[in-house]
């Protein structure tokens, strides 16, 4: 464990994306398969799916410093990372006797199915023997989310350079669901992917922001203009006569669309589609609020299955008769996938429609329109372009709506988490109602650190009252919020949830009796 | 009877009608230390210890009306009796212990129970009511010794300086930096010093003290005398083009926020070594004992966790209003 530990401490002390990339080449170059394998799951974000409950953690450790839990809380909400708090309440100066990262993790694995008793008495034991950062990274072995500062593009860099591969391929070989048993780095990187896995998607390609400026440098004949859809991305990956459904963040969704997929299992081996899944019923595409009935459900019912069909927008192929023809330009890659989706005649299968603007002027027109049909703005994607990694610049393209906006008054505050620790960061806004302020939104983003400094400062000189972390406020400060979308609400007490709410700008030439009131947002629901 | 009070204009003696750290002009005002949120310019008269009094004068205004006293020495104001005695936070730093009709009153300041080498050792002082500050008042602040700490700069140091690198220690002018240079002198060379912090140092030697053979580091200092060196500075040198023309760099902060890694990643610093200069939770929990003091009165920081976390150890303890602007984000 020592070697990881060490790595963890290197990565925490510098913000060079190069000393980062030398500190993981460094860590694989001498450390045993059997950890590697396992600090690699860990460093790219894998999780193992906290094998004890954080609120265990909290009672134990607050019992151990023998602290009244207020306190315990307090501190945690001063640190704003659990296995940080408990590191700083607990760790020895000395370090004591330590296991093998391997180890720790399968003792954690195997206790998943035992008594808190047991599991408490191992925890304490290991905690009785460890220094500050040992302590932290043991910690956060139970409860994931490393937060390191390394994404997993460095990784792959690193990687790469250690083993002589390309980017593209590592971070390939990174993705899907494969587990640490019978595996070593060197294994999963380079013996043959597909033999082995035939479930493993391919890197999404990204888009940057599109901006207005833009448009003078582009020629609109070599772009490909389609709507930018509000659903849920993902990969349709067939092989070996299984199916597969990646979302975005590598996660299997196959059981929460048991009706898509069960259409689907004709499909060709050898296949790879990219697309968007959106409730799509009557020729119009549903609202995300609609998609957002059917996530989280393992078991739809028929009454829901019925009401909220499912269909996949197919954009972009990546695989076709098992092969990689990522780098086929983007205007032939589409002309093979529209062959196919019209030979295919798939009810689950639709192929967006492209849209032709003559000007840019048009195109704008088009984006501003996306809300009828329910899309959040327009794609605008080079026709040469390959099907890149990531984001790459001058290829994909968003172009986004203007979101809606709302001017509301800052009435509760909380520390935040992480970078802002210690500061308070996250605010809950409200508008009038009735000559009340009704909460509405919470957003955390889009202050700069100056303002929020000034912010927290108003806030600790404005306390109303302390309900534990949280604060009450004076109503004075008014900010502009900018939302995605507003939907009636029975669990609000405003009786409205907005959608992705963020602080646009701090109004500091607004009164708090100028602020908004609920009928204006509530008219705004229609439109969405 | 009570002897200190917390109003608008600071903590007041209203028998000896005379103010601790005020925040707004009074006639006479007693300073626990130099640093600029408990002395401020605009008061008829202070009374200080010497070298407060001296780096008062460098920093505000030389025609400041200061009665100096040292640390144990008795003064009577309206027949109340005033002494200093010895906060441990930084150079010239006093406890202020206040007596009359047999009661006693400490307003610490700001303290630190370990012996940094600079300051006089803390000095516990038995009393009926004990004014704390409480800075670092929550359990996950503990402080590594000074010794292992320094070890710590001095690695850092080593390896920048085998391979080229200039090291840059960002602290505080006053207090932080004399006691790195105190602790460093011996181990580290050359060391430069901002001109800010060679202004405190000044002072202080005239006091006697020595900070060893340390540089001042000038618009005129070339970049290539600073390979490899150390560079002491506040964090205002980090904004300066001087900083900006060092090659190769690596820049720490010293402070005991610096033990949190979301507070590290805030200040932006890559490199954090946490020294603080206050106490850490069980230095709080010993000095408060210490003072055997029946009424415990917490300022300056995690107030209400502090005072919650007393009261229920069964102490009679109270956050103090106080009319400050906030809570202070730096040492």
């Amino acid at each position: 464990m020592e070697n990881f530990v060490q790595l963890i401490k290197t990565l925490d002390r510098t913000t060079s994306y190069n000393q980062k990339v030398g500190a993981i080449i460094n860590y694989f170059d001498r450390t045993h398969e059997e950890e590697a394998i396992c600090a690699l799951y860990i460093l790219i974000g894998k999780n193992f799916g906290r094998p004890i409950k954080p609120s265990l953690l909290r009672e134990w450790a607050a019992a151990c410093a023998q602290l009244p839990s207020w306190l315990f809380e307090s501190s945690y909400h001063t640190v704003g990372d659990l296995a940080e708090t408990i590191a700083l309440l607990l760790s020895k100066e000395k370090l004591g006797k330590i296991d093998s990262l391997q180890y720790y993790i399968q003792k954690l694995q195997s206790l998943r199915k035992s008594t808190d008793e047991e599991k408490k008495i191992f925890v304490l034991s290991v905690w009785a023997e460890l220094d500050r950062w040992h302590c932290f990274v043991f910690n956060k072995l139970i409860t994931g989310g490393f937060r390191i500062g390394v994404s997993e593009k460095l990784i792959a860099k690193a990687l790469a350079k250690k083993y002589n591969l390309s980017e593209a391929i590592v971070l390939h070989r990174l993705m899907g669901s494969w587990q640490l048993v019978n595996q070593t780095v060197t294994s999963l990187l380079l013996d043959d992917a597909f033999a082995i896995d035939g479930s493993r998607p391919f890197p999404f390609c990204l888009a940057h922001g599109f901006n207005e400026a833009d448009c003078n440098h582009l020629n609109l004949g070599q772009w490909h203009v389609s709507y930018k859809w509000d659903g849920i991305r993902c990969q349709i990956v067939k092989r070996n006569d299984e199916l597969f459904l990646w979302s975005r963040g590598e996660e299997l969704i196959n059981n929460q669309f048991p009706d898509l997929c069960k259409e689907l299992n004709g499909l060709p081996n050898g296949l790879v589609v990219d697309a968007e899944l959106l409730v799509y019923k009557n020729n119009q595409v549903g609202t995300f609020n609609d998609l957002q009935r059917r996530l989280g459900r393992k078991k739809p019912s028929a009454k829901l299955l019925n009401e909220l069909p499912i269909k996949l927008f197919c954009f972009d192929l990546l695989e076709y008769e098992g092969r990689d023809i990522r780098d086929f330009q983007l205007k032939e890659r589409i002309l093979i996938l529209k062959n196919l989706v019209d030979h295919l005649q798939n009810s689950k299968l639709v192929l967006p429609p492209e849209l032709m603007p003559e000007t840019w002027d048009e195109a704008a027109l088009m984006k501003n329109m996306a809300r009828t049909v329910n899309a959040e703005g327009l794609m605008i994607k080079n026709l040469a372009g390959k099907y890149e990694s990531g984001r790459k610049k001058g290829n994909w393209y968003k172009w986004k709506l203007d979101p809606f906006t709302v001017d509301a008054v800052l009435i509760y505050a909380q520390s935040g988490h992480g970078r802002r620790a210690n500061l308070f960061t996250d605010y809950t806004f409200a508008v009038w109602h009735q000559q009340q302020l009704v909460p509405v939104a919470k957003a955390y983003s889009g202050l700069t650190d100056k303002e929020i400094l000034e912010v927290d400062a108003f806030v600790k000189k404005n306390t109303l009252e302390r309900f534990g972390p949280v604060r009450s406020v004076s109503a004075s400060l008014v900010f502009e919020i900018a939302f995605e979308g507003i939907q009636l609400s029975t669990r609000h007490k405003s009786g409205v949830a907005m959608r992705f709410p963020r602080i646009l700008r701090w109004r500091k030439d607004k009164l708090p009796e100028q602020a908004d009131h609920l009928d204006y947002l509530k008219s705004l629901i229609h439109i969405t | 009877m009570e002897l200190l009070r917390f109003t608008p204009k600071g903590i007041y003696c209203e028998q000896g009608d005379f103010y601790i750290d005020p925040w707004r002009p009074v006639d006479k005002a007693i300073i626990t230390h130099a640093h600029s949120d408990h002395a401020r310019g605009g008061m008829k008269n202070y009374l200080t210890h010497p070298i407060t009094a001296q780096v008062m004068k460098h920093r505000i205004n030389n025609q400041l009306q200061i009665q100096s006293v040292v640390y144990n020495e008795k003064v009577f104001m309206n027949g109340v009796e005033v002494s200093l005695h010895p906060a441990g936070h930084i150079a010239g730093s006093a406890q202020v212990r206040v007596a009359y009709g047999g009661r006693v009153e400490v307003a610490s300041g700001d303290y630190k129970l370990e012996y940094d080498g600079v300051s006089a050792a803390f000095e516990p002082v038995k009393c009926h009511k004990f004014i704390t500050e409480s800075t670092f008042g929550l359990p996950i602040y503990n402080w590594a010794s000074q010794s292992d700490a320094m070890s710590e700069i001095v690695e850092w140091y080593q390896k920048n300086n085998a391979e080229g690198i200039t090291s840059v220690l960002v602290a505080y002018s006053l207090g932080k930096s004399q006691r790195l240079l105190y602790n460093l002198k011996n181990k580290v060379a050359p060391i430069y010093c901002h001109t800010t912090i060679c202004g405190i140092n000044q002072c202080l030697e005239n006091f006697g003290f020595s900070f060893g053979d340390y540089k001042p580091l000038t618009p005129a200092t070339k970049v290539i005398d600073l390979k490899g060196a150390l560079i002491i500075a506040p964090s205002s040198f980090l904004a300066s083009s001087q900083y900006d023309q060092l090659s190769s760099v690596s820049t720490a902060v010293v402070s005991g926020w610096m033990s949190i890694r979301g507070a590290k990643r805030r200040l932006n610093a890559e490199i954090g070594f946490a020294i603080s200069d206050h106490a850490d939770w069980k230095s709080l929990m010993s000095a408060i004992a210490a003072t055997e003091a029946a009424e415990i009165v917490v300022t300056h920081g995690y107030t209400f966790e502090l005072s919650k976390y007393l009261k229920e150890s069964g102490k009679m303890a109270i956050a103090a209003q106080t009319f400050f602007d906030g809570e202070k984000l730096e040492e």
